[in-house]
């Protein structure tokens, strides 16, 4: 584990509170890509590190599907920390020292964040299914919003892994003006009919428990069941086989076969802790929207680099060979896409054994890259 | 350019153009690169399929792609680059004739550098001891050589020859300074520039 020595690198950003601020008030609320429209839009963020006079210094980290504005240092009095913490911190990839990070709650989340848990100002009661669909496009406006109120107009980086990465090219395409590189981890231009597939197993697993109500369960309580099984469904698919086999093996909890459907192997109490643990800290309508923004996004056919355009936003691309919910190949279809619009990018496959949980996990590997990355990134601009 | 730079880099870095977009095919730590970036200003990317060697590269804050140089060839578009470069890197390669038409394809110019098999150390090696040869441009055993084409300066003519690419320039390198006679015999390294033969 990493909290040895009391050097700067492992003390990270300490204590951090989230902050929010809510824009889009009727009668100026956010065009979704679907046509309608939300607001108010409170968003839930964090900062850390400080903010240079000429404001050239924001990086901006977005989260995956369960993810949150809490990226790095602890809360009050939780004993984890953020979940990028091994990532942002003095010394770290993302240098507090260096950079002026920003980590920000999508839309449609349950963080602090305006999503379908959130009270709806025309009835007084939580949106549920109300709530309009929204899109990877729709999180990254709002985001843009929250740039605008920080008083940033060009982010130095944006960054992140599965979802965080599809952000990260969303901002490259639709606000190219806006940064001047991305760093998109583990992630795809679009989803296959295999991811697509396993969202949809997901949505289902939750709307087909009794306690869904349509939705409209906010009086009653969660559908725990549903929402713990899509998540179990999550977990198989962000670990490798390998992960899998030297995490669990076929190790039993008891050491004998019970000849029950009671939880015999290490790998079934796994799953059932992780899916119980979730119903507590997420919404399962927030699940379902934010799974459907995933199999929406789409940036394949040159919509990422628009030919007619001088980008200058430089790429840093990262995939992991065990990776097989977003696998290499999808991260080569983001670099060809960078390729015909003949835009400069670099492109790493990292050795690893953690499957997808790979971005949260490979530190080290990870540092190296994006350090060095950001480093020149700097020196250029100096 | 540092005393230490190597003679073949010297070379490339003389023939190609200030400013000029340049693609390295098997840029490994980004030596020749970060040389172009320097001294000529150029634009430019790798492509590198060794993992260690990638890291290095970004590292120096020079763009490139992990991935084969066949596989990474084919996405961009037609004359993406003043200078496509090849150099060390065409004996690892398998589809040695798609690899050159691509080249040609998403380049205007093309420089494609290679240890010269029938240097005069290499044929005495063969003639009088009957062992494959091992020397300075080509110092590997048989059993662990990464090369998989092992060609002469006069199979490369002949090959431009046949495939009608235009030779615009060649040099012959001996193990530190030119070589301008009978460089078949001589040269350990040729630095060939090619170009399609207009249609």
């Amino acid at each position: 584990m990493k909290q040895a020595a009391p050097d700067t690198t492992s003390t990270g950003v300490g204590l951090v509170e989230t902050h929010s601020v809510t824009f889009a008030h009727p009668p100026d609320e956010l065009t979704l890509e679907s046509g309608r429209k939300l607001g108010p839009i409170t968003l839930a963020y964090e900062t850390y590190g400080r903010l240079n006079r000429e404001k050239s210094n924001a990086v901006l980290i977005l989260h995956a599907l369960s993810g949150d504005a809490h990226a790095a240092g602890y809360h009050d009095p939780d004993k984890d920390p953020g979940w990028w913490d091994v990532m942002i911190g003095p010394g770290r990839a993302f240098d507090t020292e260096k950079y002026f990070i920003i980590c920000s709650n999508v839309i449609g989340g349950c963080k602090g964040s305006t999503g379908p848990s959130s009270t709806n100002p025309a009835t007084g009661r939580p949106y549920g299914p109300d709530f309009p669909i929204i899109t990877v496009a729709d999180m990254v406006n709002a985001q843009s919003l929250l740039i605008d109120h920080l008083g940033i107009e060009k982010l130095l980086a944006v960054a992140g892994g599965s979802m965080g990465g599809m952000q990260a090219l969303q901002w490259a395409a639709g606000h190219p003006h806006r940064v001047r590189a991305a760093i998109p981890i583990a992630t795809a231009l679009k989803h296959s009919p295999q991811q697509i597939a396993f969202d949809e197993v997901i949505r289902q697993s939750i709307m087909a428990d009794p306690d869904w109500r349509k939705g409209n369960y906010y009086d009653h309580g969660q559908p725990n069941r549903g929402l713990a099984v899509a998540r179990m469904i999550g977990h198989i698919t962000f670990m490798s086989d390998t992960s899998m086999e030297e995490k669990f093996s076929r190790r039993l909890k008891n050491g004998v076969y019970g000849y029950s459907f009671a939880e015999d192997f290490e790998v079934e109490g796994y799953l059932r802790y992780r899916g119980d643990s979730f119903v507590k800290r997420f919404d399962a309508n927030s699940y379902l929207y934010i799974t459907k923004a995933m199999d929406y996004f789409d940036l394949s056919g040159g919509r990422l680099i628009h030919a007619d355009r001088e980008i200058e936003t430089r790429f840093l691309v990262i995939s992991f060979k065990s990776d097989w919910l977003y696998p290499s190949h999808q991260s080569r279809e983001i670099v060809r896409e960078i390729k015909r619009g003949r835009v400069d990018a670099t492109y790493c496959e990292l050795d690893s054994t953690y499957g997808h949980d790979a971005f949260l996990l490979e530190t080290d590997a990870q540092t190296g890259l994006i350090t060095h990355f950001l480093d020149n990134l700097g020196h250029r601009h100096a | 350019m540092p005393d230490t730079t190597r003679p073949d880099h010297r070379i490339i870095v003389d023939i190609i153009e200030n400013g000029s977009r340049v693609l390295d095919l098997g840029c490994g730590d980004g030596d020749l690169i970060a040389l172009l970036k320097t001294i000529k200003n150029v634009r430019a990317q790798g492509i590198e399929l060794d993992n260690d060697a990638v890291s290095r590269c970004i590292m120096r804050g020079l763009s490139v792609f992990h991935g084969d140089v066949e596989s990474g060839l084919m996405d961009y578009p037609d004359r993406s680059f003043d200078w496509v470069i090849l150099n060390q890197s065409m004996q690892e390669t398998r589809k040695i004739d798609y690899v050159i038409e691509e080249c040609l394809r998403v380049g205007r110019r093309v420089i494609v550098g290679f240890p010269n098999f029938a240097h005069i150390r290499a044929r005495s090696t063969v003639f009088f001891c009957g062992r494959t040869p091992i020397t300075s441009s080509l110092p590997h055993s048989w059993f662990d050589t990464p090369n998989v084409r092992f060609l002469s300066i006069k199979d490369f003519v002949a090959f431009c020859r046949r495939k009608s690419i235009a030779v615009v320039d060649v040099r012959y390198l001996g193990k530190i300074k030119p070589v301008h006679v009978l460089p078949n015999l001589l040269a350990i390294n040729a630095i060939f520039v090619l170009t399609r033969r207009p249609k």
